[in-house]
C-alpha cells in the first residue's frame, strides 16, 4: 500500500521519498507531509482510541486545534505522548504510535466501556466512587487511570536540550496568513523592527490550502513571492515553527521555537526547542480563524473531519482521505470545499447542506435542507445517512464526510489578559472585544474579517495604524466573498453526537449539565470536562455553549463564554525549563580553595549556591565522624584552616559610615577604633535578630562588615534599605565584596605561628600588637596584600587571612606546606559546626527569624544610649515576658546518648504536649573534646534552669532523652584561648 | 614580589578559550577593577575626577568611556574602573589617590571574571543569554542584566565584540552558559 490516496499538485516534494512508521508498520511520504497527510496518504484513516468510552479516532482538522488525532511519537525516552498529527512535520526514519489501546488500535479492549456508556456519562465518577472512601486511591483511581487517558510518559528523564532566549520588535505579527503577511509588508517596507511568528512550517496560512489567486498569482506563490521579499529584509524576522503561546504584561509575548522537532536528530549542542520571551512595541494577531464542526450521531467515525480539513489535505498536501467523499454544511465554506475536491478528481457523493436556499453545483449533488443524523462504518466511516427535507432518509456511500458549521475567530491571546470576547450575528461566532492587552491589535479573520481580501486589507490597515505610518501597500486582487452561513450546532434528536471529542463529550452531556444544574459556563466544563486538554476546547467550546443557550432558552451571549490562558498549544516542561536542568539547575558559587579541596577529595555540601567542602577525609577514614572528630582535634591541639569566603562581606565606606552602622547594628559601633572589630549584632524592624557577624575598621571612613553566608544577600538588600530609605541624607556607600577576597580562618593555638611564617616580617601579629579583635591591611609571601583580623569562631587562638581571590588557591597551598611542622589540618563545615556549638556560638539554626537578642543570650547588646534599627521592637511585652526562651547547652546523662536538633525539652515529669512544651533543640552535635554528645536549644527561662534535668522528646519519632541543661559554652566559657 | 601563583577564574593558570562556529569565547583575567561611587554632594566632583583619571568625559548611565583606563556606569553616581593589571595591579589605591575624598573606592579586581565573546555571530549568542535588546545595543554601552540567573555586567566593545562580567565565584556557571549558547546558536 503506497500513498493510494494521493492526488495531483500539492506542496510537497515527490522527488524524495521518507519512510516513517507507524504502529511499527512501515509507510512511504514526501518532504512537506506531516504525519497526519502521510496517513491519510497511505489510507490509515483510524489514528488513536478516544478518552473514556476507546471509541475508534481519526483526524477532525489539520491544524494545532485538532482533538484527535494523537499519537506518542519517537521512541525511548525521547517518547512525547499527545502530539498531534496534524502538526508533525514529516522527517526520514520518524516513528509514532497509536495510542490509549490495548492491545491493539484495531482491537481495543477497552473499547467495552462504549457498550457501558449510559453508566459513564458527565460526572459519573463524581457520584460513582462515593463510597468507602478508602477505596478511592488504591482502587478506584488506578482502575479509572488505566481505562481513562490519552498517551503514556516514557517515565525517563528527557535527554533533549531546550533554550531560552529575548527577542525585541517594534511590531510582533501572530501568524503568516494573508493578513500577517500582508501586515509585514507594509510594516517592514516602512522600515519597522518586525518579528513575524507563525506555527507551520510553511508560511501562508490558509493561503497555502486555497487554489483561488491572489493577484496575478495563485495563493501559494503569491505567498512564496512575498515570504522571499520579507527574508530580503534585514530589519525584518521570520519564525516559522514558532508558535506565540501567550500574551503577558507590558507587551512581552512567550514564544516556542520548534529548532529541532523536524531533523531525525538533533546535532550536538543544538536545542529541540527555544522559548523566547519577545519584547514588543506594538503586537498584531493575525491567528486566523477555526472551522468548527456540526455535533451529529456518530459523527467521530474516522474519516469524518471538517470540511476545511479536507480542503487543505488536497490543495497542500495532495492527499484525500477517501476516493469518495460527502460534504455536510450550513455555509457556502462547505461548497468551496466539494469543489476544490471535485477538481482534484475525487467523487462528491453529495453536499448535505441545511440551508434550504443552498446554491447548487453542475458537478455534485446538493441535498437542499438535509441534515446528516447518522454515520456507519467499522474503524472507519463507510456510510453516511441524510435525512431530506420530505421525512425520506437516504444512504450515501462514502469514506470521508467534510463538515462545515462555520469559522470561529481565534480569539485566544486577546483574552490573555482577561479580555472578553463578544458575539457577532453575522458570523455567528466570538470576535476580540474592546478590551485587548496593551499594543494589541487583531486584524483578519482573527478579527471577524473571513474574506481573504478582507484579511490582507485590514492586515495592512492594521500594521498601519499600530505604527502610525501613513501608507500601506497597493493591495493585490483577491476573493471577497462574504460570509453566507445558517448558523447549525447539532441536529435535533441525536444522543451520542460528540461536541468534545478529545473528552468524549457528547450533546447529551452538556444537557445532563444543565438539567444537574451545572449551568454557568465555567461549571459546564468542570463537570463535563469540555474544552479541557491539549486541545482547550478549540473546535468544541462554542458549540458546547450554543447547546447550552439553546437549552436555557437563552442568546449564547447571554449564555456567557469562556476565555483562555497561556499556553495557546501544549508546551514540553522542558521548553519552560531551557538550560536550567540536572546540576545546572541554578547556578553554583566555588570557594577560592574549591579546586584544591577537590584534590583533597573534601566532601562537598550546598549552601544555598555555594559549594562548601564538608569535610576532608583521609585514608583509613571510614565513617564522616572519623574526619570531623578528628579536624576538630587537630583545630584545638594545634591549627586548623577553614574557607570562610562564602561570609559575606560589605565594603561600607563615606564620612557617616560609623554612624551608619552604629543605626544598623544594635551595639555600639561609632566609637569602634581604626585598626578594630567588634561582633554585630543586626536587627530586623520587628525587633527580631535578623544576623550576626562582624564589622572591621579599616580607616575612619571604611569598614568592612562580614555576614553569614545565608543572609549575605538580605543583609545587603536591608543595609541599602536602611540607606536609601531610613536614612538617605547619610553620606555612606555599601558595596559587596565577597567573591573578591579568598578568606580562611586559621584556628588554633598554633595559627600565629603558621601564620608568622607568611606573613611578611615588617607586620607584628603577636599578641601585643595584634590583640583579639584587631584588624589591618598586611602583606604576605613577600609582597602580596591582604586583610588580617583577629577574630575566631572556634573560640581558639583564631585569624582570618584574606588575599585577593586569585592567590586563594595558593595561599591555601602554602598554609598546609608551612603548617606541616604544626600538623595542620583544613578543616570543613562540619567541624566548624562543631567546634562552634561547643564555644555556644549562634548560627542560621539559631538566628531561624523567631528569635530576639534577648532569647539568644545577648539582651544585653541592645544598646539603649542610642537608637537602632529594631530596637524599640525588640522591646515589646511578649519578647521581654519572664518565661520567654533562653539559649542554653544540652548534654544527655547518658553520654552515650544523642542529642538531636528538632526535638523538644519536656519537664522530667508531666505531660507530653504542646502546651507543657518548654523549648526546643537548634543544634546537636557529637563534641570530641567532651567525648559526648552536646546541643544548644531555646528553653524558657533557661538560664535561670541550670542543672536541670529535662527530657528531650520527639513524640512522632519516639525520641526520648533524658538530658541536663548547662551553660551554652561548653569550651573554654572565659574565652582564655582566644585571647592567648 | 611574592611567589603565590595566580589562578583564573575558572581555576586554570592560562586562560581558557573556545570557539564554537564565528564566535571565541575567552577568559580574561589581565584586568584590575575598583568601584567608585560618589561621595553625598560630591556628585560633580566625582566626574570630574574621574573624567581627568580616564582622560576623556565621565559615561552618563549605561555607557563606557576611556582607554586603557575604563569606567564603566555601574549605576547612579557609580562607576566600575578597569584597568590592564600589569600596569594598575593595585587600582584601587591608583584610583583613591585620583579620586580623593570626594568618592569612595573599593578593589573589585577579583571580585569579577570577564568572558570576551568575539565574532560576527556575538548577537545571536546574547539573545540567548540576555533581554538585552541588541537593536539598541551599540559599541560604547553597558548593561546590567541576568545571565543564566548570574548578575552580570556587559559591554559592548564593538559589534562583534563583547565583555560580560560575572561574579567570580559563579565563573565555571556562567562559562557553561556561555558555552551552551555558543553551541546552540552556531
Amino acid at each position: 500500500m503506497t500513498q493510494v490516496n494521493r492526488l495531483t499538485g500539492g506542496q510537497i516534494d515527490r522527488d524524495t521519498t521518507l519512510k516513517f512508521y507507524f504502529d511499527g508498520r512501515s509507510f512511504t511520504a514526501h518532504p512537506g507531509d506531516t504525519l497526519a497527510s502521510a496517513l491519510l496518504a497511505n489510507n490509515v484513516r483510524l489514528i488513536g482510541r478516544s478518552f473514556k468510552y476507546h471509541r475508534p479516532r481519526g483526524l477532525l482538522t489539520a491544524g494545532s486545534e485538532e482533538p484527535n488525532g494523537m499519537v506518542e511519537l519517537r521512541a525511548g525516552a525521547r517518547k512525547e505522548p499527545n502530539t498531534r498529527a496534524t502538526t508533525i512535520e514529516m522527517y526520514d526514519g520518524l516513528i509514532a504510535n497509536s495510542q490509549n489501546r490495548w492491545p491493539s488500535l484495531r482491537f481495543d479492549a477497552l473499547a467495552v466501556n462504549d457498550l457501558f456508556s449510559n453508566f459513564l456519562s458527565a460526572g459519573f465518577y463524581y457520584k460513582t466512587f462515593m463510597w468507602p472512601a478508602a477505596f478511592w486511591e488504591k482502587l478506584y483511581e488506578p482502575i479509572i487511570r488505566r481505562a481513562a487517558g490519552l498517551g503514556s510518559l516514557s517515565m525517563q528523564a528527557d535527554p533533549d536540550e531546550y533554550d531560552k532566549g529575548f527577542r525585541h520588535c517594534d511590531l510582533l505579527i501572530i501568524g503568516a496568513g494573508p493578513a500577517g503577511l500582508m501586515a509585514a509588508l507594509t510594516a517592514g517596507r516602512a522600515g519597522a523592527d518586525v518579528i513575524l511568528a507563525d506555527e507551520d512550517f510553511t508560511l501562508g496560512g490558509r493561503l497555502n490550502s486555497e487554489t483561488f489567486s491572489v493577484g496575478d498569482h495563485s495563493a501559494p506563490d503569491w505567498t512564496a513571492q512575498t515570504v522571499a521579499e520579507l527574508l530580503a529584509m534585514p530589519n525584518v524576522r521570520l519564525m516559522p515553527r514558532t508558535t506565540v503561546i501567550g500574551a503577558f504584561d507590558h507587551g512581552i509575548y512567550g514564544a516556542v521555537e520548534r529548532t529541532g522537532d523536524h531533523l531525525p536528530s538533533l546535532p550536538a549542542g543544538k536545542p529541540r526547542q527555544i522559548l523566547w520571551r519577545i519584547y514588543t512595541q506594538k503586537a498584531l494577531l493575525c491567528a486566523g480563524a477555526t472551522e468548527r464542526p456540526i455535533a451529529f450521531e456518530n459523527n467521530d467515525r474516522p474519516g469524518i473531519m471538517t470540511a476545511s480539513a479536507l480542503r487543505t489535505y488536497a490543495n497542500r498536501f495532495a492527499v484525500t482521505a477517501s476516493p469518495r467523499v460527502a460534504i455536510f454544511t450550513s455555509n457556502d465554506d462547505g461548497h468551496r470545499t466539494a469543489d476544490d475536491l471535485h477538481a482534484k478528481g475525487v467523487k462528491i457523493a453529495a453536499v448535505v447542506d441545511v440551508r434550504e436556499d443552498a446554491p447548487l453545483s453542475y458537478d455534485y449533488e446538493v441535498l437542499k435542507g438535509a441534515q446528516v443524523i447518522n454515520t456507519r462504518g467499522r474503524l472507519g466511516l463507510s456510510f453516511v445517512e441524510v435525512a431530506l427535507p420530505d421525512g425520506s432518509t437516504r444512504t450515501l456511500d462514502c469514506g470521508a464526510l467534510g463538515v462545515s458549521g462555520g469559522w470561529n475567530p481565534n480569539v485566544h491571546l486577546t483574552c490573555h489578559q482577561r479580555g472578553r470576547p463578544v458575539w457577532n450575528e453575522a458570523l455567528a461566532a466570538f470576535v476580540p472585544g474592546e478590551n485587548l492587552p496593551v499594543g494589541m491589535s487583531v486584524a483578519g479573520s482573527a478579527n471577524g474579517v473571513m474574506s481573504t481580501h478582507g484579511a490582507l486589507r485590514s492586515g495592512a490597515e492594521a500594521a498601519a495604524a499600530a505604527l502610525d505610518l501613513t501608507t500601506q501597500p497597493d493591495l493585490p486582487e483577491a476573493e471577497d466573498a462574504p460570509m453566507a452561513l445558517k448558523p447549525f450546532w447539532y441536529v435535533q434528536g441525536c444522543k451520542r453526537a460528540w461536541v468534545d471529542q478529545q473528552n468524549d463529550v457528547t450533546v447529551k452531556d452538556v444537557k445532563l449539565s444543565y438539567q444537574e444544574g451545572f449551568r454557568s459556563v465555567e461549571h459546564l466544563k468542570r463537570y463535563t470536562t469540555l474544552g479541557m486538554a491539549t486541545d482547550q476546547g478549540k473546535t468544541s467550546n462554542i458549540t458546547g455553549l450554543a447547546i447550552m443557550a439553546e437549552v436555557a432558552g437563552k442568546s449564547i451571549p447571554e449564555t456567557g463564554t469562556t476565555i483562555f490562558r497561556p499556553p495557546y498549544t501544549p508546551v514540553p516542561i522542558g521548553a519552560f525549563a531551557g538550560r536550567m536542568t540536572g546540576k545546572d539547575f541554578h547556578p553554583t558559587r566555588l570557594t577560592p580553595s574549591h579546586h584544591w579541596a577537590k584534590e583533597r577529595g573534601a566532601v562537598f555540601v550546598e549552601a544555598g549556591n555555594w559549594l562548601r567542602a564538608q569535610w576532608f577525609p583521609l585514608p583509613g577514614e571510614t565513617h564522616w565522624r572519623d574526619s570531623v572528630d578528628r579536624e576538630v582535634r587537630q583545630t584545638r591541639a594545634s591549627v586548623g584552616v577553614c574557607d570562610c569566603t562564602t561570609l559575606g562581606k560589605i565594603d561600607v565606606q563615606g564620612t557617616d559610615a560609623a554612624e551608619f552602622l552604629n543605626r544598623v547594628y544594635a551595639n555600639g559601633f561609632a566609637k569602634l577604633a581604626v585598626g578594630k572589630t567588634r561582633y554585630g549584632l543586626m536587627l530586623r524592624e520587628d525587633g527580631m535578630v535578623m544576623d550576626d557577624g562582624t564589622a572591621a575598621r579599616l580607616a575612619e571612613d571604611h569598614f568592612v562588615v562580614t555576614t553569614t553566608t545565608a543572609n549575605a544577600v538580605s543583609v545587603y538588600r536591608h543595609m541599602e534599605f536602611v540607606r536609601q530609605c531610613l536614612f538617605p541624607d547619610m553620606d555612606v556607600q555599601l558595596i559587596s565584596t565577597t567573591d573578591g577576597w579568598a578568606q580562611y580562618a586559621v584556628a588554633g593555638p598554633n595559627s600565629r605561628k603558621l601564620l608568622q611564617k607568611i606573613v611578611d616580617p615588617e607586620f607584628d601579629i603577636s599578641n601585643e600588637a595584634f590583640p583579639f579583635m584587631a584588624c589591618g591591611k598586611i602583606t604576605v609571601c613577600g609582597g602580596l596584600r591582604a586583610r588580617l583580623f583577629r577574630i575566631s569562631f572556634s573560640g581558639e587562638l583564631a585569624f582570618e587571612i584574606a588575599v585577593p581571590s586569585r592567590y586563594g588557591d595558593a595561599l591555601m597551598r602554602r598554609l598546609m606546606t608551612e603548617g606541616k611542622e604544626f600538623d595542620v589540618t583544613p578543616y570543613g563545615t562540619e567541624a566548624l559546626s562543631v567546634m562552634r556549638i561547643e564555644k555556644g556560638h549562634p548560627v542560621g539554626n539559631e538566628l531561624n527569624g523567631t528569635t530576639t537578642a534577648l532569647n539568644l543570650g545577648l539582651g544585653k547588646m541592645v544598646s539603649k544610649k542610642k537608637d537602632s534599627v529594631g530596637s524599640v521592637l525588640s522591646e515589646r511585652e511578649a519578647l521581654t515576658a519572664p518565661d520567654v526562651l533562653k539559649l542554653v547547652g544540652l548534654k544527655p546523662v547518658n553520654p552515650e546518648e544523642k542529642i538531636t536538633a528538632g526535638g523538644h525539652l519536656m519537664n522530667i515529669d508531666g505531660p507530653v504536649d504542646a502546651t507543657h512544651d518548654q523549648g526546643y533543640v537548634t543544634s546537636a552535635a557529637y563534641s570530641p573534646n567532651l567525648n559526648s554528645h552536646i546541643g544548644l536549644g531555646l528553653l524558657k527561662r533557661g538560664d535561670a534552669r541550670m542543672g536541670e534535668k529535662m527530657r528531650l522528646v520527639s513524640p512522632l519519632t519516639e525520641l526520648n532523652v533524658e538530658v541536663e541543661i548547662v551553660s551554652a559554652h561548653f569550651v573554654d566559657p572565659e574565652g582564655e584561648r582566644l585571647r592567648a | 614580589m611574592h611567589d603565590l601563583v595566580a589562578l583564573t577564574a575558572l581555576g586554570g593558570t592560562t586562560p581558557r578559550v573556545d570557539t564554537v562556529g564565528p564566535v571565541t569565547c575567552s577568559e580574561v583575567p589581565d584586568v584590575a577593577l575598583a568601584s567608585v561611587t560618589a561621595r553625598l554632594g560630591h556628585e560633580a566632583a566625582t566626574q570630574d575626577e574621574l573624567a581627568r583619571l580616564i582622560g576623556t568625559a565621565t559615561p552618563t548611565a549605561q555607557r563606557f568611556a576611556g582607554d586603557p583606563v575604563t569606567a564603566f556606569w555601574s549605576g547612579p553616581d557609580q562607576w566600575m574602573i578597569e584597568a590592564p593589571i600589569a600596569t594598575h595591579e593595585d587600582l584601587a589605591a591608583h584610583v583613591k589617590t585620583a579620586v580623593g575624598t570626594v568618592a569612595s573606592v573599593t578593589e573589585q579586581t577579583d571580585a569579577w571574571a570577564r568572558f570576551d565573546l568575539r565574532g560576527d555571530g556575538v548577537n545571536a549568542v546574547l539573545e540567548l543569554l540576555c533581554q538585552l535588546d541588541l537593536r539598541q545595543f551599540q559599541s560604547g554601552h553597558v548593561a546590567r542584566g541576568a545571565v543564566h540567573h548570574i548578575g552580570c555586567f556587559i559591554l559592548c566593545r564593538s559589534a562583534d565584540h563583547v565583555s560580560l562580567y560575572g561574579p567570580r565565584s559563579s565563573a565555571g556557571s556562567l562559562h557553561h552558559a556561555v558555552l551552551a549558547a555558543m553551541r546552540s546558536a552556531h
